[in-house]
């Protein structure tokens, strides 16, 4: 392949390594594509949905949009977490509609190949596989590479 | 390109038909003008001249026999009875249901098509015969010789030679006009000499593709009228550059200049005398065989006949413009696309929440003296409101064109059902919002085909009963304080009360011995699966009826009430909010969360005392009001939110549901009254219990926008309490 195509290295380089945001959730470190986020927000108490499910934490007000906010801790099956002002908001956009999701704090940008990525091994969880696209190792510690499409769910399934 | 020509083509049938069967509904309103039958035939003429282009043959087929008819009766050869009319009108809906199965590829009725054919073709007394329609049928077709049948015009026809000069602009080749078929058309008349001038081509690396840089010098002799030869032009005018000389003298050419100019530049007001030879002339160009005798060309008035110059004709937006001229001449009018306008009614959302943000952040500064500018603040808000009732406005729509339809409406089923109705408008230049006028076509369907159906009697019936036995249908629409109502009454039998709670409890939706009031058994029909027809008819009594309409127009923000005399008719009531963006709302406060509630199903607000409120059995409470027990519906409660300290909602607003059922919402606090844009919850989340949207308010939060009727419904006291009058009454 790049016999063929003949780029410099440098371009090579651009062409197989994505850049990924990384961010804790619950102690443990996720990351997300850069190009699947819009921006990062400091927490700010949200509009409770009445009847939401309890990873549903409500809607914030997005320069007059109004976007959900999902506890991405209670959505991976682990503790709510306790919002406070040194939390974030990462804002996505999943299935065209942009949609907020807490966690606790953003570590960095991360420059992942490819072929670093591991499968996510048989783990006991139905939903842990779903949710996880693949693993991969950065300075020594485990970083889980988000799916999004399945985290969230099409918007007309969010609440049912 | 095509589509959307052709999307622009439906566009215009639309206008074209709403103009039809207001001239069809003023014409049955005993209004025989001859300007009215006029204007139809037009109107029907245009239709099937825009069908033709897109080789729309069943469309053509049938506009060309609707318009042969009403040719004969403007030029008075048929007079308007009333079996006609009935007929035309029947026509016209034929013709809306031809439009559109051409436009959404639907099928026709082929049997009430051919019915309807027949009808119309025995009141056209020439043999008829078999038109061939083909797109732009400039070329193929033979031209129609005018001569022999112009009455007061040289009658024998002699030999003329035209030189016409014809320099195409850029826009007729942009709306697929083609020259050559402009000259296969003239060499069908007679003997043609083609002269291009190339002089204005540029060379080749200064040519622009997308200009027209070509002019024809073309010599033409023929036995045809000067307005044959110019209507071969009639598709391009005002798209190209160009001048017809004939032989014949000065003032015969000035004549059929100003003729020609005032055909397409005059203003609607002084256009009338023209469009004799303007209709004839279309025909003409669209290359049809001879139908019935055209009203000979007559030359314009020559005091109105100012030739106009040319650029003036360029700048005629269309060919079309100067026919389309109605009595009292219409007003100007811009066709824009919706989303720009939604586009503004957004901005301008921004905009009144900005005001509202501002407001709270100016309150908030440690400035003693802020009068000035909470005066500028004031004035500010003022404006805002102006352009939001300005951007309102232009989504506002007469519902005329609705009304008309459901004149269409009631025609189909009176004739399926075999009885006579009539349809009464009444406000039809009430403006609503477009939404909601394209929302509300399927409810008001429902609710005409069943007054049709079950509410007016058979016309037996009726004159047992000493009425008239043309049952009428009174359709109003009226604005009324902030909503807008609209009114379905007919003069028929009324709601059989004893027959809808007996269906009600065969199909078990309510006990056997339930008791209940008229209104209860009324709003029975509003119940999902409830169908009084005894066998499924094809007009209504599929089952699905009233439940539908209730929710389509509670899916509006609307509400809709029934009320019912034996023997008298009934009457269907929707009260619709006036705008689907911004509405009036009461700022609350539940469970340390911020609510608005809609002013509209507020019918009072209290601070309530201990003494005031009632418990009833194990968990009910009741509020007094002077006099009045009212059930308590605990807002916090309903929507599942739990208050964190234990303070109890000291404050209820008084709200009366569609079933007229009152209830006090228990709320802990009233903040404000303010409008509120509202934003919409779909793809946000799903459907929530007792919430309808959402808005945003002064201090950048969102707030819920309740739905009281769904809060009452979930809330387990009210409910509670329903059931229980439910089964003190039945015992």
């Amino acid at each position: 392949m790049q016999a063929e195509v003949k780029q410099t290295d440098q371009e090579v380089k651009h062409a197989e390594h994505s850049e990924f945001v990384s961010f804790t959730v619950a102690g443990q470190a996720f990351c997300l594509k850069i190009t699947q986020i819009r921006e990062i927000r400091r927490w700010s108490p949200v509009t409770i949905l009445p009847h939401a499910p309890a990873d549903v934490l409500g809607v914030m007000n997005l320069r007059g949009a109004v976007i959900p906010i999902y506890d991405l801790s209670a959505r991976f099956g682990l503790q709510q977490t306790e919002a406070s002002e040194r939390n974030v908001v990462i804002v996505v956009s999943v299935h065209g509609k942009p949609v907020g999701l807490l966690a606790e704090s953003v570590s960095e940008i991360i420059s992942i190949n490819p072929d670093d990525i591991q499968d996510t091994p048989p783990v006991d969880s139905r939903n842990t596989m779903e949710y996880i696209q693949g693993i991969i190792s950065h300075d020594d510690t485990m970083v889980r590479i988000i799916n999004l499409d399945a985290v969230i769910s099409a918007p007309e399934q969010v609440m049912l | 390109m095509s589509g959307s020509i052709q999307d622009t083509f439906f566009e215009e049938c639309e206008e074209l038909l709403e103009a039809t069967d207001e001239g069809l509904t003023a014409i049955e309103g005993g209004d025989h003008d001859p300007e009215v039958v006029n204007a139809i035939f037009r109107a029907v003429h245009s239709i099937k001249g825009g069908a033709g282009a897109f080789g729309l043959d069943d469309l053509v087929a049938f506009a060309h026999r609707f318009e042969t008819v009403f040719d004969e009766v403007r030029s008075n050869r048929l007079e308007l009875d009333p079996k006609l009319v009935q007929l035309l009108l029947r026509s016209s809906d034929q013709l809306s249901a031809l439009v559109e199965a051409a436009r959404d590829g639907g099928q026709i009725d082929e049997a009430h098509n051919d019915t309807l054919l027949a009808a119309l073709d025995e009141y056209i007394p020439e043999e008829e015969e078999d038109l061939t329609f083909e797109p732009m049928g400039l070329g193929a077709a033979p031209m129609v010789d005018l001569g022999d049948i112009g009455g007061g015009e040289p009658a024998e026809p002699q030999e003329e030679t035209y030189r016409i000069r014809f320099q195409p602009l850029k826009e007729m080749y942009g709306t697929g006009n083609e020259p050559f078929f402009l000259f296969q058309a003239l060499k069908d008349m007679g003997e043609l000499t083609v002269k291009l001038d190339d002089n204005e081509l540029p060379g080749f690396d200064a040519m622009d593709t997308s200009e027209a840089y070509l002019a024809w010098d073309l010599v033409l002799v023929t036995k045809e009228l000067r307005s044959v030869v110019e209507a071969v032009f009639e598709f391009v005018e005002g798209l190209c550059e160009l001048s017809i000389e004939g032989d014949g003298d000065a003032e015969a050419e000035a004549n059929a200049l100003a003729n020609l100019d005032a055909m397409f530049s005059t203003p609607p007001a002084t256009a009338a005398a023209p469009t004799a030879p303007a209709a004839a002339a279309a025909d003409a160009a669209e290359g049809e065989a001879p139908s019935a005798p055209f009203e000979p060309p007559v030359p314009a008035p020559k005091p109105e006949a100012k030739p106009a110059p040319a650029e003036e004709k360029a700048s005629a937006p269309k060919a079309e413009s100067g026919k389309q001229e109605q009595r009292g001449g219409p007003k100007p009018t811009l066709r824009v696309e919706l989303e720009r306008v939604d586009r503004l009614i957004n901005a301008v959302g921004e905009l009144i929440i900005n005001h509202s943000m501002l407001a709270q952040q100016i309150a908030n500064l440690p400035v003693s003296d802020t009068r000035d500018v909470e005066t500028e603040l004031e004035g500010f808000k003022n404006l805002a409101r102006d352009i939001q009732e300005g951007v309102m406005a232009i989504r506002a729509q007469p519902v005329k064109p609705l009304f008309q339809r459901m004149a269409r409406i009631v025609r189909e089923a009176s004739s399926a059902t075999g009885k006579t109705c009539k349809l009464v408008n009444e406000g039809e230049n009430t403006e609503v919002d477009k939404t909601v006028i394209e929302r509300l076509s399927d409810p008001l369907t429902h609710i005409l085909r069943n007054a049709v159906d079950h509410g007016i009697e058979k016309p037996e019936d009726r004159t047992t009963a000493g009425k008239s036995n043309i049952g009428e249908i009174r359709l109003s629409a009226s604005h009324r304080s902030g909503s807008v109502c609209i009114e379905i009454k007919d003069d028929g039998a009324g709601v059989n009360r004893p027959r809808v709670k007996q269906i009600a409890i065969e199909k078990g939706l309510i006990p056997e011995n339930a008791e209940l009031t008229d209104a209860e058994i009324d709003n029975l029909l509003f119940a999902p699966g409830f169908s009084t027809a005894k066998e499924v008819s094809n007009l209504s009594g599929r089952g699905v009826g009233m439940d539908v309409v209730k929710n389509a127009v509670t899916g509006l923000g609307g509400r809709i009430n029934i009320s019912s005399t034996p023997g008298k008719g009934s009457t269907f009531t929707i009260i619709l909010p006036l705008t689907l963006a911004v509405m009036d709302g009461m700022v609350v406060s539940v469970a340390d969360q911020t609510m608005v509630v809609p002013i509209t199903s507020i019918v009072e607000t209290m601070r309530g005392s201990d003494d005031m409120i009632n418990s009833l059995g194990a968990d009910g409470t009741l509020l007094s009001i002077r006099g009045n027990f009212v059930p308590i519906c605990d807002v916090a409660g309903s929507l599942g939110l739990y208050r964190e300290s234990d303070q109890q909602a000291g404050v209820y607003l008084l709200v009366e549901t569609e079933t007229g059922q009152r209830c006090a919402l228990a709320v802990d606090d009233i903040h404000d009254q303010r409008q509120v844009v509202i934003k919409s919850l779909d793809g946000v989340c799903g459907e929530i219990a007792g919430v309808a949207a959402a808005t945003i308010l002064g201090d950048g939060k969102i707030a819920m926008i309740l739905d009281p009727e769904s809060i009452i419904a979930a809330s387990p006291t009210a409910a509670a309490f329903d059931t229980e009058r439910r089964m003190s009454n039945a015992s």
